[in-house]
């Protein structure tokens, strides 16, 4: 008796993910030291050259009321930036090899771990790259001076919260991927234009009106309203808002990832 | 009879408009290798993945082991082994550390998975292998790794789709004594295969499949005497083809040609073998008949678009 599931059916959240996340583990600390390089070099060249160089033209950039350094404007916005980046890349190039290419995927889907549990562990997987990340850009930022505020600490958790709706985000598009070609159009189509339109490297009333109101709404903006006061020791004024359209975000986008990659295996 | 270990009923999927498996039957017996054969496209791979729970069948049951598929998929497949047709071996790692982390999947302690670690390696006579990854190994051993692989949850049945395709004999033998050695120790086997040596040696029963259906079923023994004449005899070189059309062609039950050779399938070879010494420049060939010619009877000779 075949009883017809459809792709969108509820996720399995079990515990059988944590094999598979594991196994990224395993392999990740055979090369993390130049792949930490690699992460965290570009993203600290951008605040180098633009924070200091540009900052040294820009002065200080106006924020709620008052004015803050434009290198610590940068530094607040960037690491958003590279929360985003972080967990893009591993969740379309690195998730897209293990599925598509190493067929890494099919081998585990023979054992018993089922193909939600393979997304889940991908999805955190990536999450846990990009956290990581962050950290040590955060570390630098720390060891610049950039910021001491306490309120850092806070920052963290939503850092990893930014990196789980990237991650979820681009999961979708790892499961329509035909071949890597394809990330290149998330990337130049989506992922740079919100960077701009997100308020990481000039305030955002710098926009047109009409933009501004599509800029309200994408995941980058929400990150970074919730990241950047953090950074000059106050607390974001709408923070349950950002947050909820953040998790909206994730939320949707893992159920919509989910179901296309069923299909996509045919499940 | 024993229970079944593996029972299919009725399977039918489509893709589209194309029908790749057609109302198949079948099951396994505890300690039984079933070989499954077809040309390409026949459905053989489609089949397995439904096994597996890795592709739903439009209509049909699956029942292993007690259990019922796709409902239990999870548990079936803990105590089952598969080596698909193409290495989904981890390129970043040791094949030891291949087999651990394989292990891990089916929720096995790591301390129990590195117990089995030595003797699984030495199954697969990759003991002198451990640190090596899978892109220092050659064909057969990377396939002997993705056997050792299937062997860590210590599975009652296996699943091995094509474990020789591609591989050189030794290669091939080396592997057939392994899985011989499995059958010993009471697995069970479902295989599929393009080899008919292969079948012939390793299956005590064998499917036949052709778009999708089955065309036959049966011990190799049995399909050859039910399906075909004991005997063949090629006849190849000058004038051979001119054959088909003499007399001779009444002293066989049946004549095919394939290209430049002529092939009788005969009850008794001797009286066309002694017409055949009379031509000149014509070169004979006699031997038993054998699942191949079983194989090409039954899904003619023709080559299939997507082979």
């Amino acid at each position: 008796m075949i009883t017809s599931r459809t792709f969108w059916r509820p996720p399995d959240l079990s515990r059988r993910w944590w094999p598979v996340f594991q196994r990224n583990l395993l392999v990740w600390r055979k090369l993390a030291l130049p792949s930490l390089i690699g992460n965290i070099a570009e993203p600290l060249m951008w605040l180098v050259a633009f924070g200091y160089g540009m900052g040294a033209l820009v002065g200080q950039v106006a924020f709620e009321g008052s004015t803050v350094p434009y290198i610590v404007f940068l530094a607040s916005g960037s690491i958003c930036m590279s929360a985003m980046n972080a967990a893009s890349f591993e969740a379309l190039y690195s998730a897209f090899s293990r599925m598509h290419v190493q067929k890494t995927w099919d081998g585990i889907m023979n054992a018993p771990v089922s193909l939600d549990s393979v997304v889940l562990a991908e999805m955190l997987w990536a999450a846990f790259k990009s956290i990581f990340t962050v950290t040590a850009i955060l570390g630098v930022m720390l060891a610049l001076g950039i910021s001491h505020s306490p309120k850092l600490l806070a920052a963290w958790p939503i850092l990893l919260g930014a990196g789980i709706t990237f991650s979820c985000i681009a999961l979708i598009f790892n499961a329509l991927a035909k071949g890597y070609d394809f990330f290149t159009y998330y990337f130049t189509l989506f992922l740079t234009p919100m960077m701009f339109l997100s308020g990481v490297f000039f305030p955002r009333d710098q926009l047109p009106v009409a933009l501004r109101h599509v800029s309200d709404w994408l995941p980058l903006t929400n990150a970074v309203e919730l990241v950047r006061p953090l950074f000059i020791d106050q607390w974001p004024a709408h923070p349950l808002r950002h947050a909820i359209v953040l998790a909206v975000y994730a939320v949707v986008s893992y159920w919509a990832a989910l179901a296309l990659t069923r299909r996509r295996f045919g499940q | 009879m024993t229970e079944p270990l593996f029972q299919a009923h009725d399977l039918r999927k489509r893709y589209g408009d194309t029908v790749v498996v057609d109302g198949l039957s079948f099951h396994i017996a505890p300690g039984e290798c079933l070989g499954v054969i077809g040309p390409n496209g026949a459905g053989k791979t489609t089949t397995i993945r439904m096994c597996l729970g890795l592709t739903t069948p439009d209509e049909g049951s699956i029942s292993a082991l007690g259990l019922a598929m796709p409902r239990d998929a999870l548990a079936i497949k803990a105590q089952v082994g598969v080596v698909s047709q193409f290495d989904s071996l981890d390129p970043d790692f040791s094949c030891a550390e291949n087999l651990l982390v394989y292990g891990r999947y089916f929720g096995l302690a790591d301390g129990l998975i590195r117990g089995r670690i030595p003797r699984l390696l030495e199954f697969a006579a990759l003991s002198h292998k451990a640190q090596a990854r899978p892109v220092e190994l050659s064909g057969g051993m990377r396939r002997r790794l993705s056997l050792a692989r299937a062997l860590v949850n210590d599975p009652r049945l296996l699943m091995l789709d094509e474990p020789t395709t591609g591989l050189d004999p030794q290669a091939r033998h080396l592997m057939w004594e392994r899985l011989q050695l499995l059958l010993q120790q009471g697995k069970s086997i479902l295989l599929t295969t393009h080899f008919m040596d292969e079948a012939e040696r390793l299956c005590s029963r064998l499917l036949v499949l052709d778009h999708g259906r089955k065309i036959a079923e049966g011990t190799p023994r049995e399909l050859i005497a039910r399906h075909l004449e004991p005997d063949v005899v090629e006849a190849y070189g000058n004038g051979a083809l001119s054959l088909v059309d003499s007399p001779l062609r009444s002293m066989a039950a049946r004549v095919e040609v394939s290209g430049e050779t002529v092939f009788f399938y005969t009850q008794d070879a001797r009286p066309l073998l002694e017409a055949l010494s009379a031509h000149h420049g014509l070169r004979t060939l006699h031997r038993p008949a054998n699942l191949e010619d079983l194989f090409l009877k039954l899904t003619g000779r023709q080559i299939r678009e997507d082979g």
